[in-house]
């Protein structure tokens, strides 16, 4: 069958799925709007959360940051797996014993105050806000590269379908989805991996082949020769270890962060009991380990067989060692009208030269001895999941698969952020602030509203994203680890810990590290309004600054417990409740 | 009364367990995976060197035997303290 119309096929039929469990899983109380009735399965739930978690981030684009960055990329696998830990032991099963149904609700009520409430709404808004532009965009790219169509078109197809199940069904729909998502996600995930893994190593697993030695008969370990080939073409050694101390500090700003995401913190509501939310948890991360340990081999196996295919690597330097350009693979050919690949020939010899050209000494040797004028090949890093079946030479029903996984990995996240968001409005801002009085019945239609309007301009900010969209993620870790982390687990670790010490450290944490950001990246990332430039010599301590939430969540615990210290210890019922949320049965 | 102190001693003897469960987290991340990957880098497993191997697959697998460990002791001192749900 022709590829486009199996791809129209595959992608219809999740759709289809998508829209069949909403209609299932129709919401008709706030319990279940938010925390889908506290009645999912904890396997289920697992699954689920492993989709809502795995963002579009962690499908298309991670194993390329791995592919092009090799250890260093380590800081993302450690930071957003460890953090999962943190989140599971130190915070998940005391929020599902506190059994309301938001992250900001919690805070308000352990800190007896409103404005701790509104000051980690505001926190929540900005993390999720920022999460979702990316979602809506990797929609909309993901539909214009697969399905042929303008951004546009798939951005609102992805709002429809959003829209659907999420505003009809809140949790309970949300969740049906995301489970039937992180099947196709992950099938779409591993498929290609497998088979790659096979070709290259004769390993069935993936995780085991990136270890192993290459099937070509040279005796050579896949990553030993990954080093050697990258060694000889000027880049850094791909298991080379610079800058330890940054990726120290990124994997904990990264784990802090992602501890106190309130969006996957909120699917630990919706279990029974505390038992299930412990054992939930370990049933999230191993769903996630699976994608997370096949992402460092797809990295390592596509650097692999993209520098292969362009360089003989027994050859390096002989100008019969390069590839024709006239003669490059299928995969090539089609990549290059996305222009997410493309060729110049700077030293026209019609043949295609990839190395390092930053690398200066390599550079002026290249170009005196192999007669290199200048690296041909631009690869943007999210190729290396989306071509891999191209690559591999996989049948068509794969490139399917992974056009419906990638779709699959985004929607999810996005519904999960978007009741995040309208939640935090309805339930924290107007029945916990503004009108405490309002029915159950309005409530709920505020949490449809919210969410309509969520929806709305989230799809705008993915059409007409900030310029900044890159940062903005470090931003977003940077704020989940600064003001709610540290909250929470006080909140929960601390029977002194009161208002005045919790909202000083939120307000500090967040203050210290938004400045900090914005000092090397400008003023609400407008550009040129930095204070210094954005390079090593001029960070402070040399911490970069998208490190630096892991400093910011330490000022927020020094900032709290001092002032806690100075001010009175909060009042009696509040210990009890502290000492309520701390045991599973119900006193 | 006794309700009480028997609350603190299930809340320390959770402590515990958490404690023993974070040692191993930053042990596999943070020592094998950074702080000692260029010495662990000497040894090989199969074609991983050491650290690389912890940084990129070990930790991981660690992280998810570790949250089910947590799960399983954390259950059993709910039963021994008499706080389990039914």
């Amino acid at each position: 069958m022709e590829l486009q119309t199996l791809i129209y096929l595959v992608v219809g039929a999740t759709f289809l799925l998508y829209f069949i469990l909403a209609i299932v899983a129709r919401a008709g109380t706030t319990s279940e709007f938010y925390v889908a009735g506290k009645g999912i399965n904890p396997v289920a739930n697992g699954m689920a959360t492993a989709a809502d978690w795995m963002s579009a981030a962690s499908f298309i684009s991670m194993a390329g940051l791995i592919a092009f960055n090799g250890y260093s990329a380590s800081a993302y696998l450690m930071g957003w797996t460890g953090g999962y830990v943190l989140l599971a032991m130190l915070l998940a099963p005391y929020l599902r014993k506190f059994g309301k149904f938001t992250v900001p609700e919690f805070i308000g009520d352990r800190f007896y105050s409103n404005t701790a409430r509104v000051i980690a709404v505001i926190a929540l808004l900005v993390i999720s806000l920022t999460y979702v532009i990316g979602q809506m965009k990797g929609v909309g790219v993901a539909f214009s590269r697969f399905l042929e169509t303008s951004v546009e078109v798939g951005l609102f197809a992805g709002m429809g379908i959003v829209f659907v199940y999420a505003v009809l069904g809140g949790m309970k729909g949300i969740t049906y989805t995301q489970i039937a998502q992180y099947v196709i996600m992950i099938f779409a995930y591993t498929v290609p991996a497998i088979f790659i893994s096979l070709q290259l190593t004769g390993h069935f697993l993936p995780q085991t082949g990136t270890g192993a030695e290459l099937a070509d008969g040279s005796n050579q370990y896949l990553l030993q020769k990954l080093d050697m080939v990258l060694v000889d073409l000027g880049f850094a050694e791909y298991t080379g270890t610079p800058d330890l101390m940054n990726t120290f500090l990124l994997t904990l700003a990264l784990m802090i962060g992602t501890a106190g995401l309130p969006h996957v913190l909120v699917r630990f509501f919706t279990v029974p009991r505390v038992r299930d939310a412990r054992k939930s948890a370990g049933w999230t991360l191993l769903f996630i380990a699976i994608l997370y340990t096949t992402a460092p081999a797809v990295g390592a196996m596509a650097m692999w067989n993209t520098l292969k295919t362009v360089q003989d690597t027994d050859q390096i330097g002989s100008p019969e060692g390069n590839l024709l350009y006239a003669e490059r693979p299928e995969w090539m050919k089609s990549w290059e009208t996305t222009g997410l690949l493309s060729w110049e020939d700077k030293n026209g010899d019609g043949r295609i030269q990839y190395y390092n050209d930053k690398n200066e000494e390599f550079a002026a040797m290249a170009e005196e001895e192999y007669g290199w004028e200048g690296s041909e090949l631009t690869v943007d890093r999210d190729i290396m999941v989306l071509a891999n079946p191209e690559i591999a030479n996989l049948p068509n029903w794969v490139i399917a698969l992974i056009a419906a996984g990638g779709i699959a990995a985004a929607l999810s996240t996005a519904a999960g952020l978007l009741l995040a968001i309208s939640s935090a409005i309805s339930h924290d801002l107007l029945k916990g602030v503004i009108k405490p009085d309002i029915s159950e019945k309005g409530e709920l239609m505020a949490g449809r509203i919210a969410m309509t309007v969520a929806i709305i301009i989230a799809g705008y900010l993915g059409l007409n994203p900030p310029g900044f969209a890159a940062q903005v993620v470090a931003l977003a870790f940077g704020l989940a680890a600064s003001s709610l982390f540290p909250a929470l687990m006080m909140g929960i670790f601390s029977k002194r810990m009161n208002k005045q010490g919790a909202i000083a450290g939120m307000l500090a944490g967040l203050t210290i590290t938004l400045v900090y950001i914005f000092w090397y990246k400008g003023w609400f990332f407008i550009p040129g309004t930095n204070m210094l430039p954005d390079n090593a010599d001029n960070w402070l301590f040399g911490i970069n600054p998208t490190s630096f939430g892991a400093i910011g969540a330490a000022i927020n615990f020094i900032v709290a417990i001092i002032v806690a210290k100075m001010t009175t210890p909060p009042p009696h019922e509040i210990q009890e409740l502290v000492e309520d949320v701390r045991v599973p049965r119900a006193s | 009364m006794e309700q009480r102190s028997n609350r603190a001693d299930y809340w320390r003897a959770n402590l515990k367990v958490l404690f023993g469960c974070l040692v191993v987290w930053f042990l596999v991340s943070y020592v094998f995976g950074i702080l000692l990957v260029d010495t662990l880098n000497q040894i090989s497993l199969g074609g991983y060197p050491l650290g690389f191997w912890f940084a990129q697959q070990g930790s991981i697998f660690t992280f998810v035997v570790l949250i089910f460990f947590y799960a399983w002791r954390m259950n059993a001192i709910d039963k021994k303290f008499g706080v389990a749900e039914d």
